[in-house]
């Protein structure tokens, strides 16, 4: 048993701060319960573990109160709302299986605060499927990687060290012969694109509200039909009809994309032709698409979410029952419309993700750094998963699920104990 | 807590009982001897004229794991069809064919189910099938384990390793995944599939590794023999769903040196080529061939009609059908060099002629098959039909008469390339009993239950006799979980939660040593962060995990 009130390193820590979900940190405790990440860090891990303060207290209306008065106020409030909102669901997965208790008993309404991106990714698992793959094949099979719209690394720092430019492949592939293609994006950081050996990647640039061209005039090219047009957002199309022909001659071409960076009006269109392109091409070779994401506990949400509703995120249980309705009952929406008439937020895992400024009954369960703009009316710091307990997150591939660690002793409640308390108490 | 169940007609063929009036005792969960007359009953159900069984057991249904919750992610407008909602005593859900966790729990219990098996365990995504079976109520759970695409198996293959080195991988794959046993799904296929190649016959290489399909069904055959796990080799064999397949499952039989195996699903795979559609039924030969071949059990996976969704780690013949997807879409994934997946929505129609024949071949299996102790009643839930379904599908096998009813309207060419309307065999309650059971229960390796004797765990299902079977089994009296009462006239009436059944093979543990290395260089993870620890199991307050008793590691046998 490890002893937390001791200074002590952890070796093979789980680090949840992006959908990579690295596995081998090394993190090293001070006597005061400080941590710093020693080894295998990049620049989000050091900003998850390197967090010193845990020293928040509850507060009812901006005034310091005991977790049992904040539950009980907390569970009032919750108590009187004729239609609740559960909203941001920044938490591993024990924690989201207390959400999607308490929310099924106060009949309400559970979203996700990167929703706007991730339920682009849903809207095409539900409207056409899709062909993908995850990052142990990525490691040890890609031979033509095309970035879509995105850098990868502002939000997946590690993603080429470990998946792309990775010295031992399974099947005797020397990796350094990988090629990179980034199609969409502008001045964005191509650098960790390059071989070990100096190989540049192609950098097919151009605006983002032009990748529903881009990717439509691409998957055309696969699919053999002819383009009259010359250039297409800018890019050459003899540029594109050379990517098709890559595509098309790789042995495993992988395809991919992050979700939230495709910010365009009906963007499920533009992730849809780049799913589809992959379908097509594996009608002769292989190809597949590797959607990214992950990001505060985003795929926990759409995984517990589905299995204990049926749904995905945006799921209202205001009849009693699940339904879902990727529209309908967005945050965004629900509060606009005015329809909800209490928020409950949770951001257990980043503190700089704040509730959106709502004139409502709000109770925030939020990461003890959160500095907030706007006073809720109930505000219960919650212990962060991976650092003061255990849980359990998936990863970007929605696959693999990996156990996160407890670091340190905190006096933090978990998020699952509070919920599961505001349940009771209702 | 001693409960009297008095007078209820049993059905016990575990025991040879066969529809004996008398008395069963429950104390704390357990079926235990008639107590002395002194000792004071707390609680007696009076089942004069009620037919009394052990808990069904379901020993094949795709119940947790990624492939499911895509399936369940996918379609909405199936939840949207059966909505279910909270009451004092249930969360809420939906149901039909990919229903939430929630949902069936309650309505596996409202069946008289008590346990289900969970057929595709990927290693790399165990912890999430632990997950969604831990959020299933009442039932007891349990999964196989998938093995034989995976790299590390193949590679140990190709390098001619020892079988014993191969029994410590294995072993340690079942209980690093906290598995009842093992499954492989078109061995080496969904490996073959990744290297582009879209079809494998039993005998040849794939494209990377010098391993044929049967050298992977005689190696994991005879890996689960030597570790002494009590459930065969359980096996989705090659070219599900292809016309002619018959003769790769007549082969699969004969080629594993005699070896125990289960073939899962076998309707899928008892096609022939006859006839002006070169697709017929194999299900006479397929049923001679189980009845000759001691060492062979099967699952049905019979189809019935209407809307599903097929949900398979067979990722090469799910890609191969995506073209029937109804409606139309498909998720295949790749999936870490271990295995892989394929979900695809299905329609079943009854004037379809594939689909009435398939139907037709599965009920001829069931029929021709003379061991009730060796075939099973599944509908491979969902990628036949729900598990929903499995009242009317026992009114097929025991109502002659209904069964050619149904048979006299499908699709009148399938009708015509079946001899179902000339087998006059009607299930008795007593092989019903078998099949859902007491043969489940020893094909599985549950020691405890599907039996009705003394020391058995006190998982009873009680049901008023009823001619119309349909009826008699969607809505049991009683159903007893470790002796609680958690359903009476078929309604949920108490929620427990169940446990997971493992089975824990000794194995070497110096082979970690080697697996861990291999994991550093190839894999994405830590060994160690695949495991799934009893904690993972029992840490929400609800789930445990229950060690059922290998046989012992045994000698090399070949």
């Amino acid at each position: 048993m490890d002893n937390f009130a001791q200074a002590g390193v952890v070796e093979n820590v789980t680090c949840p701060a992006c959908g990579l979900l690295c596995d081998d940190l090394t993190v090293e405790r001070d006597a005061a319960s400080n941590l710093k990440v020693s080894s295998n860090a990049c620049q989000k891990s050091v900003v998850f573990f390197n967090r010193a303060s845990q020293s928040s207290s509850p507060r009812i209306n901006g005034k310091p109160a005991d977790l049992a008065a904040a539950i009980a106020k907390a569970a009032e409030i919750l108590g009187n709302a004729k239609h609740p909102l559960f909203s941001g669901l920044g938490t591993e997965v024990q924690g989201m299986r207390a959400v999607m208790s308490v929310a099924d008993k106060s009949c309400a309404v559970v979203d996700h605060m990167n929703s706007n991106g991730f339920m682009r990714n849903i809207q095409v698992i539900q409207n056409s499927g899709w062909q993908v793959t995850t990052l142990t094949e990525v490691k040890n099979r890609v031979d033509l990687l095309v970035v879509v719209g995105t850098d990868i690394v502002t939000n997946f720092p590690r993603f080429f060290e470990r998946e792309v430019w990775n010295k031992e492949s399974m099947f005797g592939q020397d990796t350094a012969t990988r090629e990179v293609v980034y199609l969409g994006g502008r001045n964005i950081n191509t650098a960790p694109g390059v071989s070990p050996d100096g190989r540049q990647p192609d950098v097919l640039p151009c605006d983002i509200d032009r990748l529903p061209d881009v990717t439509a005039a691409l998957r055309a090219l696969v699919l053999g039909k002819k383009l009259y047009a010359t250039e297409v957002g800018g890019i050459a199309t003899s540029e594109l009809e050379k990517l098709a022909e890559r595509l098309k001659n790789a042995k495993y071409s992988v395809v991919t994309w992050a979700a939230g960076a495709v910010n365009v009006p009906h963007a499920e269109l533009t992730i849809q032709n780049i799913t589809e392109m992959v379908k097509s091409l594996n009608k002769t070779t292989r190809s597949s698409g590797l959607p990214l994401g992950g990001l505060e506990g985003e795929m926990n949400a759409n995984q517990v979410s589905a299995w204990i509703s049926g749904y995905p995120m945006r799921t209202s249980y205001a009849r009693g029952y699940p339904e879902h309705d990727p529209y309908h009952f967005s945050t965004d929406a629900l509060l606009a419309s005015g329809e909800t008439d209490a928020l409950f937020w949770i951001s257990s895992l980043n503190p700089d993700r704040l509730a959106p400024k709502v004139e409502l009954p709000t109770v925030v369960f939020g990461h003890p750094d959160m500095k907030l703009e706007q006073e809720p009316d109930v505000f219960i710091p919650v212990a962060v998963p991976g650092i003061d307990h255990k849980g359990i997150a998936f990863r970007s591939d929605n696959v693999v699920s990996l156990p996160l660690a407890q670091l340190r002793n905190s006096a933090l409640p978990r998020l699952g104990d509070v919920l599961s308390a505001i349940e009771q108490a209702l | 807590m001693l409960i009297k169940l008095t007078g209820g007609t049993v059905y016990d063929p575990a025991h040879g009982i066969n529809g004996k009036v008398m008395d069963i005792y429950v104390r704390d969960g357990r079926i235990v001897e008639r107590p002395r007359d002194e000792e004071r009953i707390d609680q007696e159900y009076n089942l004069a004229g009620k037919v009394v069984m052990a808990g069904a057991i379901d020993m094949h249904t795709h119940i947790g794991g990624g492939k499911v919750n895509i399936a369940r992610t996918m379609l909405p407008e199936d939840h949207r069809g059966d909505p279910v909602a909270h009451s004092d005593l249930c969360k809420a859900g939906c149901g039909h064919a990919a229903p939430s966790t929630l949902t069936t729990g309650y309505r596996y219990a409202e069946m008289g189910y008590t346990a289900g098996f969970e057929p595709a365990v990927l290693p790399m995504n165990a912890r999430q099938a632990h997950l969604e079976m831990g959020d299933t109520p009442i039932i007891d759970k349990g999964g196989y384990v998938m093995l034989g695409s995976d790299d590390l198996l193949l590679r140990m293959m190709t390098a001619k390793k020892d079988q014993n080195a191969i029994n410590d991988y294995v072993a340690w794959t079942i209980n690093a995944s906290q598995a009842m046993g093992v499954k492989v799904v078109n061995p080496g296929g969904i490996s073959a599939f990744k290297f582009n190649q879209r079809w494998q016959d039993l005998d040849e290489n794939n494209p990377f590794y010098q391993v044929t399909p049967r050298d992977v069904l005689q190696t994991l055959s005879r890996a689960v023999y030597e570790l002494g796990v009590p459930h065969p080799l359980h096996i989705h064999g090659n070219n599900l769903g292809v016309p002619g397949n018959m003769d790769t499952t007549l082969n699969t039989m004969a080629g594993v040196d005699g070896y125990p195996i289960h073939l899962t699903h076998i309707q899928f795979h008892s096609y022939g080529t006859e006839g002006d559609r070169k697709f017929s039924s194999g299900a006479a030969q397929i049923a001679e061939a189980i009845n000759k071949n001691k060492h062979v059990s099967a699952d049905v996976g019979q189809i019935l009609f209407g809307q599903t969704v097929t949900a398979s780690g067979d990722n090469m013949s799910q890609f191969r059908n995506a073209g029937h997807a109804h409606p139309n879409k498909w998720v295949c994934m790749d999936i870490e060099c271990d295995a892989g997946c394929g979900v695809v929505p299905f329609k079943y129609k009854d004037q379809n002629f594939v689909n009435a024949l398939q139907w037709a071949i599965g009920l001829e299996i069931f029929l021709l098959v003379d061991d009730p102790w060796r075939i099973f009643l599944t509908t491979d839930h969902p990628n036949g039909a729900p598990f929903t379904s499995y009242p009317h599908l026992i009114k097929l096998l025991m109502d002659k008469t209904f069964r050619n009813d149904v048979f006299s309207r499908l699709n009148p060419d399938s009708q015509a390339m079946s001899t179902l309307a000339s087998i006059d065999r009607e299930y008795s309650l007593y092989e019903i009993a078998i099949m859902t059971r007491a043969g489940a229960a020893k094909l599985v390796g549950l020691h405890d239950r599907g039996h009705l004797g003394v020391g058995a765990g006190a998982d009873i299902t009680v049901y008023t006799d009823n001619p119309d079977r349909e009826k008699m089994f969607a809505k049991p009296d009683y159903v007893f979980k470790d002796g609680e009462l958690v359903v009476k006239d078929g309604q949920v009436v108490k929620v427990t939660w169940g446990g997971t059944h493992a089975v824990k093979p000794d194995f070497d543990r110096g082979i970690e040593k080697e697996i861990s290395k291999y994991f550093n260089d190839f894999h994405t993870i830590k060994m160690d962060h695949m495991k799934v620890t009893d904690e993972h199991i029992s840490e929400d307050g609800r789930g445990y995990v229950i060690e059922q008793e290998c046989k012992g590691r045994r000698e090399k046998t070949a």
